[in-house]
């Protein structure tokens, strides 16, 4: 089997990943870095088009291919194979990427909380439907309701709305004094102010609700209809999709699977990005919500730190500890409203992969629980989804990840010699 | 059909006009939902490769896909 040692292995290409590979190749180090997608850049910098990505992608991505890193691409970690081992599939085929030090930086995904008609095709995350619409997803023409919380709404879209969409409503959930506050507090960031205030241009004959929500989602076999609300009167839109999603969630399950200790449901580090354990590395949204900008801050000092150049990302300290304060802004301005966790009703469908509705999750107290009786959480996503919003819901924890973390072939998982 | 290169599957169904792309365990429509590739949601069978996940699939010359199953 293909078998490979590096100095340095990195798990995901995003903002995080990318910094912590140039910084690692750029002291000199074999470093690999390993994704799922075929193209480097993660959710936030993914696009066909590489005229479309930011600058500051360009740059980055650049920087990676001159690093003299190594690019796995189209490979999925499945778990660990033993100290200082990993096992992947690569193509469809098995593979082993021996590590000296690793870091983990594999993103976050968006927060689905489920509610009527959540299951039928057209209902997609905000992110979501633009990172399909970067990759060729036709929505020119098309009506958009685009529902749920933070900065990603706008984002999103903006970026739809350039690919030719027709926004019918952008709905917070959140307050405008809320927004307004965070926004005030983006002077301190020049350079999130006036992306700020450009998203605000764009939007300007975009129908901006606060305070509202999707409360349903109908039509026959996809989505044709939807109905919002702001607690105290609801209204319906036509339309051909709701991308909704309330926030991010970190992708903590390879650095679970490694031992790594969980703090605020978030990978607890130090701040060289070092974990718990020996030789492991976290850097990015895996560690905390604070954007690309913090990501590749995080990115650069795990590098760095993992080639043993701690000089060069005590220069950063400063730099993170600003990013921190603004991921916790962030969290404060768009904390959920407690109407959202009840918006399932009993026939609603939570864990899409195994149709447990909610319902029946509520005979049960907790996840290990619901989870041997009723499989949710259990099928092919492994709870990615429902997870979360079980965890929403009804406050139940996740208590443990078992490998493989992603679906692989049994091939893959018997080639272990 | 023909589609631009780079385009996801997940696209291309799209295109094609599906919007049904797998059906789940109690014979719902179901289709992409968080473009990312953690969902499984769509999840399509790719050159007779069951459960390919198409949002994360490049489009290659003669592919064959089946959805709504």
């Amino acid at each position: 089997m293909n078998d490979s040692k590096f100095d340095v292995v990195i798990v995901g290409a995003g903002p995080a990943g990318i910094a912590a590979a140039c910084s690692a190749a750029e002291c000199g180090r074999s470093v690999v870095l390993i994704d799922e997608t075929p193209w480097p850049g993660g959710q936030i910098w993914r696009g066909r088009q590489t005229s479309s990505r930011p600058k500051v992608a360009t740059q980055w991505i650049d920087r990676l291919h001159n690093s003299g890193a190594t690019v796995l691409d189209q490979t999925t970690v499945i778990g660990s194979a033993g100290p200082g081992l990993l096992l992947a599939e690569s193509k469809g085929r098995p593979c082993r990427v021996r590590w000296d030090k690793l870091i983990v930086a594999t993103g976050a995904r968006e927060l689905f909380l489920p509610f009527p008609g959540w299951t039928l095709p057209g209902v997609t995350g905000a992110g979501g439907l633009l990172n399909l619409v970067k990759n060729g997803w036709p929505v020119a023409g098309k009506r958009v309701v685009i529902a749920g919380s933070g900065p990603l709404l706008l984002a999103a879209a903006d970026g739809l709305l350039k690919h030719g969409a027709i926004i019918v409503e952008v709905a917070e959930q959140t307050s405008w004094s809320c927004v307004a506050r965070f926004g005030v507090g983006l002077c301190r960031r020049p350079g999130k102010f006036f992306q700020a205030v450009n998203l605000k241009f764009t939007m300007r004959n975009v129908p901006c609700t606060y305070e509202s929500w999707p409360v349903r989602a109908d039509g026959s076999e996809k989505l044709q209809h939807v109905t919002l609300t702001n607690g105290q009167r609801t209204w319906h839109h036509d339309c051909d999709f709701l991308a909704c999603a309330f926030g991010l969630v970190p992708n903590i399950e390879l650095a679970l699977c490694l031992g790594c200790e969980i703090k605020n449901g978030f990978v607890d580090v130090d701040a060289r990005q070092q974990t718990g354990v020996k030789d492991i590395y976290c850097a990015g949204e895996v560690t905390g919500i604070a954007g690309a900008d913090g990501a590749l801050v995080e990115g650069q000092i795990a590098g760095y730190c993992a080639a043993g150049a701690d000089h060069r990302a005590e220069a950063l300290a400063g730099k993170r500890r600003s990013w921190h304060r603004f991921g916790s802004d962030l969290a404060k301005a768009f904390a959920l409203r407690p109407e959202l966790r009840v918006l399932a009703e009993d026939q609603t469908i939570v864990c899409r992969c195994e149709d447990v509705a909610l319902g029946c999750l509520k005979t049960f107290s907790n996840w290990r629980e619901a989870k041997l009786h009723s499989r949710c959480g259990m099928g092919p996503c492994q709870g990615r989804v429902c997870g979360p919003a079980v965890k929403e819901i009804f406050g139940w924890e996740l208590e443990s990840v078992r490998p493989p973390i992603s679906p692989a072939r049994v091939a893959s998982l018997i080639a272990e010699d | 059909m023909r589609v631009p290169s780079g385009t996801v599957v997940a696209a291309a169904v799209a295109i094609a006009g599906e919007s049904r792309f797998r059906r789940s365990v109690s014979g719902e429509a179901r289709g992409p939902l968080c473009g990312m590739g953690t969902c499984m949601e769509c999840r399509v069978t790719i050159d007779g490769r069951p459960h390919c996940r198409s949002c994360q699939t490049l489009c290659a010359q003669g592919m064959i896909v089946q959805t709504n199953e």
